[in-house]
């Protein structure tokens, strides 16, 4: 069986995906989760997770590429600039 | 520490290196990758709890670990005829392992009840390791304690926990040899 292992490298942090393991239950998988993501130092805590546990979603619909969902389609950039540029020419005809 | 602690301090030594060399002959084909890294890991370990205690007697006798550990000859090592088998079965490996703890563990306790703070606070030290082994052999067994040919293999390897230590097979000199070669080929003080 196929299990995923999620490594946290402080207390407090996020756990993120360290690798998988081949182990032949639960016990194994613990054991071997011990002896290539923690015996080092390396790891405060580890989640050893069954692979048939995870729900994997990766179908994202999106018909009518309503792009402002997306962090990628709103441009904060742009926007930051052009009322940078309004802010200062406001200062400017204030102070005259 | 008196002689009759340095004696067993040495067989207990003996047992962790010759295991440690053992167990390493799998070290590239376990039955897995992952058993590979975790039984190799094992052999480490008992290496270098061969080091710490060779060092300890090492004082005593006013030698180095490195003398104890390489310079005896084959029949002066005091290693149990269960770890110097050469072993090619992975049934027989898992089952030496799960005697071999079970045994240490026992012989450990009473090591960490000396009198002798250096003995105890080794043993305590060794002791902590040991009992990821033990964890180890122990899923090992719980996994194939009814599989008839590591139950055969327990049978076979549980005798030689009781045969004395002084008298040894070929198969120790065979692995002395190999142990000792890049120490035998250098000239005597050579440093590394």
């Amino acid at each position: 069986m196929i299990y995923e292992v999620f490594r946290q490298e402080r207390k407090g942090q996020p756990f993120q995906h360290a690798g998988s393991l081949d182990a032949a239950d639960q016990t194994f998988a613990e054991a071997y989760a011990k002896e290539f993501y923690g015996r080092r130092g390396e790891s405060e805590a580890l989640w050893v997770v069954p692979r048939e546990a995870i729900i994997e979603v990766e179908d994202f619909v999106d018909e009518l590429n309503r792009n402002y969902h997306r962090v990628d389609g709103y441009s904060l950039k742009e926007k930051l600039k052009e009322a940078r540029e309004r802010a200062g020419r406001a200062l400017v005809a204030r102070d005259r | 520490m008196n002689e009759l602690d340095a004696r067993s301090l040495l067989e207990i030594a003996d047992d962790e290196l010759i295991l440690g060399w053992r167990d390493s002959e799998w070290t590239g084909m376990a039955p897995f990758l992952e058993e590979d890294v975790a039984f190799s890991s094992i052999a480490q370990n008992e290496i270098g709890h061969a080091r710490a205690l060779y060092e300890l007697v090492a004082r005593e006798r006013g030698a180095t670990a490195d003398e104890l550990a390489f310079d005896r000859s084959p029949d002066e090592y005091r290693c149990s005829a269960l770890v110097e088998r050469r072993l090619l079965d992975w049934e027989k490996t898992i089952a030496r392992h799960y005697l071999y703890e079970l045994a240490d563990e026992g012989r450990l306790q009473e090591l960490k009840a000396s009198d002798d703070p250096d003995i105890a606070g080794l043993a305590a030290k060794i002791d902590r390791e040991e009992a990821y082994h033990r964890i180890h052999a122990q899923m090992w067994f719980d996994r194939l304690k009814n599989e008839p040919r590591f139950t055969a293999a327990l049978d076979e390897l549980r005798p030689l926990l009781d045969t004395g230590r002084s008298e040894h097979t070929a198969e120790l000199a065979e692995l002395w040899d190999e142990m000792t070669m890049v120490r035998r080929s250098q000239p005597s003080g050579t440093r590394w």
